[in-house]
């Protein structure tokens, strides 16, 4: 059967034997989970054991992209990486842009499966559908952009490579995978699965086309989207990027500051989109494009400064935050050299970072004896800050422990409360104290706490009108601080979010413009297939949120991890326009559960199971509260 | 003067709309290795480049070209003159690709030359541009404008007085 949009074939990799074989796509679950993060969990939740050790070689690695990634839809270029987290236990799914996602469709496939785990470190190509293995001892050891470089000269020119750098091999536990030079796989440790399988790399190359079912329908979709996108604010994105957001973020008094002490920085001014779109970045005020991506936000900064020299992509808003204001550097010539070797090594620059400000906390109340760092390790000290990111990357001394990340770090040392994140994930660079919707995002996201699954921070921070979550409720800009409006918003948000990562488009796009309905025309027009309106797309998202779910019910997560850490429970904002401020989450969290069709107990009914077709996929222990018939 | 397509690599982003747009128009799917305009990134230097056919005023394809396929006419209504492919009479002898020496022409999976066409004077990858890197414009205002540019960096560092 001729498929448009999904190419229609998954290959599974069994690296235990090495070998492969090429099956159909499951096409009743590629139209209810479309691809990307929806079509991996479901495809995570059926073949794996929830409860099973992350690095074992029963956890399997998915590489899935959308019916979108390929095409001309705009930044239609995405992958994500779907496999059990072992930083949180949870369900991880990590996207990344570039030209790998696309070659992979271009090579013929959906979804790669990544099974078992091979003897000795291997490299896997996938040229079409000829698939091989080589021996991957000549790139282990070498950092991201090394390994990409020495594995295409191995392979073909035109190749495109993922792979893990130092830190996947070492098992850090927030290790990511890189593609492309520069482009992450970033959050919940997904590259030290791969490292885990003695997977380096894969290459791949590809050459065939992506078809879509209606192209004169496509053709209208884009050219909708473009029409939308031609805009002041395109522009300004294109010319500073996610850097751009840093004075907002700073004027609401939601910076990090200092492992989140504070919300707002004085030395704020130094960090500014605009500051490094004049400074480090090699083409002044300009970015460079994901493959078919309108805005063009990513941007290449070189450091001359030798204490902290290199050149690469980025460093992005949160890595500015975690870097430049929760380690209290201030410094972009040291924001960029971390970032630098967080690219290099692969390792996920927003848990590198915090979990270093955690440290730096910590050194400074006299919990970690300076002893077991080897050096001083307070805030600001720019020096120690890339010393210490490259020992986590090389699990190097007190670098081994922090490589297990914040939480289990401050864990060793009995004092939990400086970990700041969920689900033993640290945050990303917004205190969800000045920012309730945010602060209930975090605790519920189902990969912990994430900035990107539901972006609740588009709605009260950055003003986002152009969706119909909030235009169908006749709302405008959304209140911060309000709380009572926000599970309805977090629920309806975090769904539509889903269809975004699941079709393989950079939510960037839909950021700047472009809502529910152009998406849903978007993926109709690429696979010929009818959503059922706007309600059906919605609670497509709606049944991918509750698979990541019942993922983690069954993986042994239960609503005692939906919580934040208690300094935003319990400690009010001490600083800045957020002041007095803590996260209303016992206000919230509830009412939330309510809306989803979950109990008290954060676990799905049986009438919201069967309204989403999830009754089948439903656990034992849920099942047996099903009526009869 | 007549039109061409004119390509300003200051302000390329590498995102490859162009060859996609292009490989839907001409093939009906996504795919740029049936495009017929081709950008290359240099990531380090920030810097990425479109490579397009410029329709020679005496193109090397058409001088070579055994069995008379390929001419150049313009295209009345953009006032643009093409080199254009009679698909019924090339053989697919691929002398024209040894020919170019910019690589803007190739045997494509179609089996004969393939090279753009603009687009019948809408040129898609231009259409798409999401930055203007591609402009379909006077080739005499492509020339002047350049010009012009390096005029200004030359008065630049004058009155700098280096």
């Amino acid at each position: 059967m001729t498929m448009f949009g999904w190419t229609g074939k998954v290959l599974r990799v069994d690296l235990t034997n090495l070998s492969s074989s090429i099956e159909d796509l499951d096409r009743k679950a590629a139209e209810q989970y479309i691809g990307g993060l929806g079509l991996g969990a479901k495809y995570l939740y059926d073949e794996i054991d929830p409860t099973v050790e992350p690095f074992s070689p029963e956890n399997k690695l998915l590489f899935v992209t959308g019916p979108l990634t390929g095409t001309g839809a705009p930044a239609g270029n995405r992958y994500v990486v779907v496999t059990k987290s072992p930083l949180t236990g949870a369900i991880a799914n990590s996207t990344a842009a570039g030209e790998f996602g696309t070659n992979l469709k271009y090579a013929g496939f959906d979804m790669v499966i990544l099974e078992g785990k091979a003897s000795h470190p291997v490299y896997l190509f996938i040229d079409d559908d000829h698939i091989s293995f080589g021996d991957a001892a000549f790139l282990w050891g070498k950092d991201t952009e090394e390994t990409e470089h020495a594995l295409i000269a191995a392979t073909a020119p035109d190749a495109k490579v993922a792979c893990i750098g130092p830190a996947g091999e070492k098992l850090v536990r927030f290790a990511c995978v890189m593609n492309d030079m520069g482009r992450a796989a970033g959050r919940s440790g997904v590259g030290a699965v791969m490292g885990s399988k003695n997977l380096k790399a894969i290459a791949v190359r590809g050459t065939n086309g992506v078809k879509v079912a209606d192209n004169e329908r496509f053709y209208k979709a884009i050219e909708g989207v473009y029409a939308v996108l031609d805009d002041p604010y395109t522009e300004e994105f294109h010319q500073t990027g996610t850097p751009g957001v840093l004075e907002l973020v700073h004027s609401y008094g939601v910076l990090p500051t200092k492992n989140f002490q504070f919300g707002t920085n004085p030395h704020y001014e130094q960090l500014t989109g605009e500051v490094l779109a004049d400074t480090l970045s090699v083409r002044k005020r300009m970015g460079m494009g994901c493959p078919a991506c309108p805005i063009a936000c990513g941007r290449i900064s070189r450091v001359k400064n030798p204490d902290f020299a290199g050149v690469g992509a980025g460093p992005e808003y949160e890595t500015i935050g975690m870097f430049g204001s929760s380690c209290y550097t201030n410094d972009f010539e040291a924001v960029s050299k971390a970032n630098f070797i967080c690219n290099q090594m692969g390792m996920d620059t927003i848990s590198t970072g915090s979990a270093i400000a955690c440290a730096m906390e910590m050194f400074e109340a006299g919990v970690i004896p300076q002893a077991d760092i080897g050096f001083a390790l307070p805030f600001g000290d720019a020096k120690a800050m890339v010393r210490l990111a490259e020992m986590i990357a090389k699990r190097e001394g007190f670098g081994d422990l922090l490589a297990e990340g914040a939480y289990r770090m401050s864990e060793h040392y009995g004092h939990i409360e400086y970990f700041m994140g969920v689900k033993k994930q640290e945050f990303p660079s917004y205190d969800g104290r000045g920012l309730q919707g945010m602060a209930l995002g975090y605790a519920t996201q189902p990969r912990g706490a994430c900035h990107i699954r539901g972006e609740l921070q588009d709605l009260d921070l950055y003003g986002q009108v152009g969706w119909r979550v909030t235009r169908d409720r006749g709302m405008d800009v959304v209140d911060p601080l309000s709380v009572d409006d926000k599970p309805d918003l977090a629920v309806a948000t975090q769904d539509w979010f889903c269809m975004i990562d699941s079709c393989g488009v950079c939510n960037f796009v839909w950021f700047m413009g472009g809502d529910e309905d152009a998406m849903r025309e978007f993926i109709e027009a690429a696979t010929g297939i009818d959503m059922g309106g706007h309600e059906g797309f919605m609670q497509t998202g709606s049944r991918i949120f509750n698979m990541e779910t019942l993922f983690n019910r069954r993986a042994g997560l239960t609503s005692v991890d939906d919580t934040l850490p208690e300094r935003m429970l319990k400690t009010p904002m001490p600083d800045g326009p957020a002041k007095g401020q803590v996260c209303e989450l016992d206000r919230m969290l509830l009412p939330y559960y309510g809306l989803r069709g979950w109990d008290e107990q954060g676990n799905i009914s049986a009438q919201k199971a069967a309204e989403l077709d999830l009754t089948e996929s439903l656990p034992a222990s849920l099942k047996a509260e099903a009526p009869a018939g | 003067m007549t039109k061409m397509i004119s390509v300003n690599i200051e302000k390329c982003t590498g995102c490859g709309t162009c060859e996609l747009m292009c490989s839907f128009r001409h093939h009906g799917e996504f795919n740029p290795r049936k495009a017929r305009i081709r950008k290359t990134i240099f990531l380090h230097d920030e810097l990425a480049v479109p490579v397009v056919c410029t329709q020679c005023e005496e193109a090397w394809c058409q001088s070579i070209c055994p069995s008379g396929a390929i001419s150049r006419t313009v295209l009345e209504e953009s006032n643009a003159a093409v080199v254009q492919v009679d698909e019924s009479r090339c053989l697919g002898c691929k002398m024209c690709q040894v020919a170019c020496p910019f690589g803007n022409i190739a045997v494509g999976s179609s089996g004969h030359a393939e090279k753009c066409d603009l687009c019948d004077g809408d040129p898609q990858c231009v259409k798409f541009c999401p930055r203007g890197a591609l402009r379909f414009i006077d080739s005499e205002r492509s020339v002047v404008e350049r010009q012009s540019k390096i005029a200004a960096q030359l008065a630049a560092s004058y009155r700098g007085g280096a």
